[in-house]
């Protein structure tokens, strides 16, 4: 029986948690608080992911209330997979936080910090695990209003701006997107994902449902900060706390992704809606244009946080190209870059974390000399850097990979030279990290630079192993990810059931 | 009556919706003052509460509760929907006001470009 009740405890964990951590007022206390609750999710995404692969899509009715009317949470191969990554990767960073965040927010407020983390957590995991495209909206909101308090709490006073932009842009993608569902409610008179994807295939196109998708698909490009909707972006990560840069490059942009994959091949493929649009030739051509530019930007910064917030944009721009593709090859790649992207983010925002931590400062400049007085922490960043240049070995090569057969399957030879073109880019914004940091005389400021406490060296080594391991081990990331693209894809036969069931009631 | 006029007329509803939605949206984009960003971003969600409330409302319909005496129920489930996201308005104004706050209290000036004229030099 409790098995059954993991779709609801995946979300409402972290929400209590949260209500817990904010009457605690300790930080350490609310550290543990936030531990706790974010070891326990992997374990429950996990459990659940083994149930789809075993039996199949997971349909979970929140209060006992039947889908379509009620809300349904739905976990199937897709979203098992990312509520495993943004979880899994939460729970390897968490143990980081503590000393990271002691240093960088006053203890009257680690407490919130935490709060908010928690906060922020709930809602990623639930705009993921729900069916219910109102739903998504609320949780989208809960997970972006704690996002701006964590990004204010930065120490530099720019944090409060970026945070106030953020909002200013956020809301406005939010309200697009709770625009596009309005009018597919009106249309269809159904908020579920299912239940609307078949209506609309009942109702054939009509020009309201074009509407629709520019508002959804503007909203979420908005969130996942598709090139140009990115300017929040570099700002909010370069002067968030650096813990809560690492945890958002991560998974915010990741599930905003994973919301856009959702629509575009659950909701609306299966539809035909897109068919004489040019929507996959629009999202391929912001995709290039971001990998390009984006890349272009990052190697003119003088901040690392910054310059890997501009690289980050680039990145993304792989992940919508996969999507934008929309062919076996092209969509495994832009699901494993997903993963591997998050992990690989994760470990460079870590290590410049760790940095700020002894340096107080993530100014290219003050890196010099940091080779030798940090080995561990610059070694995590080379290699991290390598998986970001797509380097054989490291797992950002094995998405790459997917990406250009995706593409060739298309006969795009210029598709593969603009991603062979911008990981050049990449090498020269990484290399120039590099080259200061291993090949310059330490400065003054670097004298007492030691490599950090084991509470934050651990995490940053078991993600650089596993940028390592999924390099190599590609039939677990890479595998799993083709089996989700195989099943979105054919999600025109896997959508019958569920619509044949709605209608005998 | 001129067919035109009457689609004009019978969606005066829309109307009011897209004109609350751009000019809300303008004010945002075109205000360099912090809290009237605030109030445009208000106004553009408040647009989207209409759209939502105003096809649930059928006239003459009552309220969904089973009766013999009625056949033509409204739907009631946009207003749930529009609870909700009043509740989101309004934590989004309060944390974007919070947020002004505090900008103020750090930067001395709630104008956006006299911010980033200063931010240049630092």
């Amino acid at each position: 029986m409790s098995s059954s009740q993991l779709p609801a405890l995946q979300v409402v964990l972290p929400l209590l948690g949260a209500v817990i951590c904010a009457f605690l007022r300790r930080g350490t206390l609310a550290w543990g608080v936030a531990l706790c609750v974010t070891w326990t999710m992997p374990v429950i995404a996990l459990s659940m992911l083994w149930q789809v692969l075993a039996t199949g899509p997971i349909s979970y009715a929140m209060g006992g209330w039947a889908p379509p009317w009620g809300i349904e949470y739905r976990v199937d191969m897709l979203s098992g997979f990312v509520l495993f990554l943004v979880s899994g990767v939460a729970a390897v960073i968490i143990p980081f936080a503590r000393k990271s965040i002691a240093t960088e927010i006053d203890s009257t407020r680690q407490a919130w910090f935490y709060t908010m983390y928690l906060l922020s957590l709930c809602g990623l995991l639930g705009i993921t695990i729900t069916g219910d495209a109102f739903n998504v909206f609320v949780f989208l909101e809960i997970s972006s209003l704690s996002t701006y308090v964590m990004i204010a709490l930065g120490r530099d006073r720019r944090a409060l701006l970026a945070a106030y932009q953020y909002l200013i842009v956020g809301t406005i993608g939010a309200t697009f997107y709770v625009l596009g569902v309005g009018i597919l409610y009106s249309l269809t008179g159904s908020l579920n994902m299912v239940d609307i994807s078949s209506r609309l295939g009942e109702l054939g196109f009509q020009p309201p449902v074009l509407a629709a998708v520019a508002f959804l698909f503007v909203g979420i490009s908005l969130k996942l900060a598709l090139f140009p909707l990115h300017s929040w972006l570099p700002g909010a990560y370069a002067y968030a706390p650096s813990f809560a840069t690492a945890f958002l490059a991560a998974s915010a942009t990741k599930v905003a992704v994973y919301l856009l994959v959702r629509y575009f091949f659950s909701v609306f493929s299966v539809s035909q809606i897109f068919e004489g649009l040019p929507v996959s030739e629009i999202l391929i051509v912001l995709s290039v244009a971001g990998m390009i530019g984006a890349s272009l930007v990052a190697v003119f910064q003088e901040d690392v946080k910054r310059m890997l917030a501009y690289s980050s944009v680039a990145q993304i721009g792989y992940m919508t190209l996969g999507i934008g593709l929309a062919n076996k090859q092209g969509l495994t790649g832009g699901i494993v870059h997903l993963f591997n992207h998050a992990i690989t983010k994760a470990a460079l925002f870590l290590a410049v974390g760790a940095i700020v931590y002894r340096m107080k400062t993530c100014k290219i400049d003050d890196f010099a000399g940091l080779g030798r007085r940090m080995p561990l922490t610059m070694g995590v960043f080379v290699l991290a850097g390598l998986s970001i240049i797509g380097t054989p070995g490291t797992a950002g090569f094995v998405s790459k990979w997917f990406l250009a057969v995706g593409a060739l399957e298309e006969g795009w030879w210029w598709l593969v030279a603009i991603v062979m073109v911008s990981s050049l880019i990449s090498v020269v914004y990484i290399g120039r990290v590099i080259e200061i940091a291993w090949f310059r005389e330490a400065k003054p400021i670097a004298d007492n630079a030691r490599e950090p406490p084991a509470s934050m060296l651990l995490p940053m080594l078991f993600l650089a192993g596993c940028v390592v391991y999924f390099g190599f081990a590609t039939s677990m990331s890479a595998g799993y990810a083709s089996k989700a693209a195989a099943h979105l894809l054919g999600a025109e036969q896997a959508i019958e059931v569920p619509a044949a069931a709605g209608t005998k009631q | 009556m001129n067919p035109f006029i009457h689609e004009l007329i019978a969606h005066y509803n829309q109307w009011i919706t897209i004109f609350l939605m751009v000019s809300g949206l303008y004010i945002v984009i075109a205000k360099d003052n912090m809290v009237k960003k605030l109030v445009g971003l208000s106004l553009f969600q408040t647009s989207v509460y209409l759209l939502y409330i105003s096809p649930g409302k059928i006239l003459g319909g009552t309220p969904p509760i089973m009766d013999p005496k009625f056949s033509v129920y409204s739907n009631p489930l946009p207003h749930v929907l529009i609870l909700t996201a009043i509740v989101v308005g309004v934590a989004t104004l309060a944390l974007g006001l919070a947020l002004v706050v505090r900008i103020n209290e750090a930067y001395g000036t709630i104008e956006e470009d006299e911010i980033f004229a200063r931010g240049e030099e630092e």
